[in-house]
């Protein structure tokens, strides 16, 4: 019979209805899948009895695709077909990586995301990304003998936009329905359950295979917002193991070794470094293909000399990452150690010894975010109770449309909550006017220069009014990953146009800093180009009133009347073309009241003649008064 | 009239309780529900009701309530792994025929 799981009080689901949600930690180098059953989040092991998946995909000469450890074992010996680390490329183009250290034949796509080619035929990282979750997702059905209801999948907190959404491609295509995505920091911050700690700042350390990452989190009322991020994406406990591996050279004065050697000595120095985890000294013995023999004993005191500068060099990013969050050593509640890395005694010696605590390291390092993850996807997935609150991101930069003037017009501030809907209304500027641009900015400038342009679409088929009398309705939607949909609609016609916001080059955490900066020093600046091209705006909305009013009605006035109407409207015309400057705005603003005074007369006259227009020939009966 | 639980379904409850950081208990229970009329029930227990029926097995605290206890009096719980999969299984003497996976049943 099918086995159960204990669910919370009043949770249990009907039979056939088992709410099976999972974790992924998709990594760079390894990958994970956990689930929470009877409460405990627990990672799944394959049939071999493995947690960790290798994130490698190989396309096999017969049209198979191999995922793991065979394909990672095929490394070697077919490198082009053989891909490895696919998460770097995620999102990226063929500009944004240094394409002469890949072994790959990229395929130029038009600036889009880069394509490997392979036997197999031009791959996406997209769909190398899809095979690893598609073996996760086939470990995870196995596993719990049903189908998924869906996925947390975790990406690096400094993610941008077309690297979140193509992670969310990947899981389309595998066939994983994405609760949503969450911050590997995050998630691991929750592994702990910090979420239901008291509020305070944490900093999670991430020494993986490849990549270093550091991340301030500050919680609050139930929100984790991401501080600051720094790091380093080519250091990690591969380069422990070079280290060794050098020293071993030295040691056995070997010379120059061949690539099988190589690979020999280099797994004889990871297995040195993990048993040095836990022992005072290594031996280190083998036979070389050459005959020759190494034998060499590591102590701890020599491994932690060999390696001290690597540990130093983790501790620059980290001391960045803490001066961009304004934050002293004091002010951290607590540091969570993430990556196979940390096991090593003098990691968290000296991140003991940087933060004056000792770091918490009771959860496997490896499989910390894959906890975490799974603990916030069984909460998704509906099977706690209402009480439990659900973890928020916040929202990096403000999002903004275009209005007249070129001015930005925020409609979703930055560090709102996610997920998060705000509607705006609009009207049109000309007399007649059928269709609208919407243009969808990033940024915290007034200027639409000075932000980031996301997409443009256009709303068209608005029935034909005067000026100001359309109501459009914009509304700005982003979901819990951060990724944003625009909608515009016409109320009174109904007419509709909406666009899903994919950019595909995102923004690095430094542009996103760099944006920032530069609002709050431009602000002076901004506020002025903002005045100027307002009092533009409405100079030149009331320039086209008068002009339709003129030639509407304009037997109504004198040629007197004309003439200085007109020369108020040169004057105005004068100052808007008169170019960039402080006192320009106001100059026109004064030349803009100028000319609404003097036609304030020409306004009365107009509105009793279209009353006099519209009654007559009426009986006083007829009119609903 | 009893319910027990094997050795190791007890030590996975309490394991689970402990992580779980409170409760006070297991709740075994029946649905009218499922293919073949009823399901089991198996929850954490925060909150006792006045009607419920507390038994005793290995030291965890198994409650059920005096409705569902006539469907499932004399069950054993095991908790057994089967392939990749693992979880709790009613041995339950009541039953006189399962659907075919076994989720729900009739007496």
């Amino acid at each position: 019979m099918a086995l159960l799981q204990i669910s919370e009080p009043g949770q249990s689901a009907a039979p056939h209805q088992h709410k099976l949600a999972v974790g992924i930690d998709l990594g760079t180098t390894n990958s994970l899948v956990a689930t929470v059953r009877s409460g405990l989040s627990s990672v799944l092991i394959d049939d071999d009895g493995h947690a960790l998946l290798p994130s490698v995909v190989r396309y096999l000469p017969d049209g198979d695709i191999d995922v793991g450890y065979s394909a990672q074992a095929a490394q070697s010996q077919d490198p082009a077909n053989t891909i490895i680390s696919a998460k770097r490329f995620m999102g990226r183009g063929l500009k944004d990586i240094d394409v002469s250290l890949q072994p790959y034949h990229f395929v130029d796509n038009n600036n889009e995301m880069l394509q490997i080619e392979t036997r197999a035929g031009i791959k996406s990282p997209i769909e190398v990304s899809a095979e690893i979750l598609k073996a996760l997702k086939n470990r995870a059905e196995k596993s719990l003998g049903g189908e998924l209801v869906g996925a947390v999948i975790t990406v690096p907190a400094y993610f941008d936009d077309a690297q979140r959404q193509a992670t969310k491609d990947a899981a389309r295509l595998a066939g994983l329905n994405v609760l949503r995505l969450l911050n590997e920091p995050t998630a691991a911050a929750v592994a702990y359950g910090l979420d239901n700690a008291a509020e305070g700042t944490y900093v999670i350390y991430d020494l993986g295979g490849g990549t270093f990452d550091i991340s301030v989190l500050k919680l609050s009322k139930g929100v984790f917002e991401v501080l600051a991020t720094n790091g380093d994406s080519a250091l990690g406990g591969d380069d422990f193991d070079r280290r060794i591996f050098c020293w071993i050279l030295e040691q056995s004065k070997c010379k120059p070794v061949n690539a099988q050697d190589t690979r020999l000595l280099l797994t004889k120095a990871r297995e040195a470094k993990e048993w040095l985890t836990d022992h005072a000294s290594a031996q280190i013995t083998s036979i070389l293909s050459t005959g020759e023999v190494v034998n060499v004993s590591l102590s701890t005191k020599q491994f932690n000399e060999l390696t001290q500068t690597l540990v130093a060099k983790t501790l620059a990013p980290t001391k960045k990452a803490l001066r961009d969050a304004s934050l002293d050593i004091e002010d951290i509640k607590g540091v969570v150690l993430v990556g196979g890395a940390t096991r090593m005694p003098q990691i968290r010696l000296a991140v003991a010894d940087f933060f004056k605590q000792s770091p918490l390291t009771n959860l496997d390092p490896d499989k910390i975010v894959a906890l975490g993850a799974a603990i916030q996807a069984n909460t998704l997935a509906g099977n706690k109770s209402g009480a439990d609150l659900l973890l928020l991101d916040v929202i990096p930069l403000s999002l903004g449309l275009e209005t007249m003037g070129g001015l930005v017009e925020k409609i979703i501030p930055r560090n709102a909550t996610l997920p998060i809907a705000r509607a705006q209304e609009f009207t049109t500027f000309k007399d007649g006017q059928t269709a609208m641009s919407i243009h969808v900015l990033q940024g915290e400038r007034e200027l639409v220069s000075d932000c980031r342009s996301l997409a443009r679409f256009e709303l068209r088929g608005i029935p034909p009014m005067v000026a100001g009398a359309a109501r459009i309705r914009v509304t700005f939607t982003v979901d819990a990953d951060g990724l944003l949909s625009v909608s515009a609609r016409e109320i009174a016609s109904n007419v509709e146009a909406n666009i899903v916001v994919k950019p595909s080059y995102g923004l690095s955490e430094e542009q996103i800093l760099a944006m920032l900066k530069s609002g709050f020093s431009a602000a002076e600046a901004d506020k002025q180009a903002r005045a100027l091209a307002e009092a533009k705006v409405d100079a030149e909305s009331l320039l086209e009133a008068i002009k339709n009013a003129l030639q509407q009605d304009g037997h109504l006035l004198s040629l007197n009347e004309i003439k200085t109407i007109r020369e108020k409207i040169d004057a105005l015309q004068a100052n808007i073309h008169a170019g960039a400057g402080d006192a320009n705005s106001n100059a026109i603003i004064r030349a803009t009241e100028a000319l609404n005074a003097a036609t304030e007369n020409f306004a009365a006259r107009r509105m009793d003649a279209s009353v006099s227009r519209a009654l007559a020939g009426k009986n006083l009966e007829n009119l609903n008064l | 009239m009893a319910i027990t639980l094997t050795e190791t379904a007890a030590s996975r409850v309490e394991k689970f309780l402990s992580n779980r950081g409170k409760g006070i208990g297991l709740r075994l229970g029946v649905k009218t529900t499922g293919c073949s009329g009823m399901a089991y029930t198996l929850e954490f227990v925060d909150d006792l009701n006045a009607e419920d029926m507390a038994f005793e097995s290995h030291g965890v605290k198994v409650i059920v309530d005096p409705k569902s206890l006539a469907y499932i009096d004399g069950t054993e719980l095991d908790f057994t792994k089967e392939g990749l999969n693992e979880g709790f299984k009613f041995n339950n003497p009541n039953v006189k025929d399962e659907c075919g996976c076994g989720e729900s049943f009739t007496v």
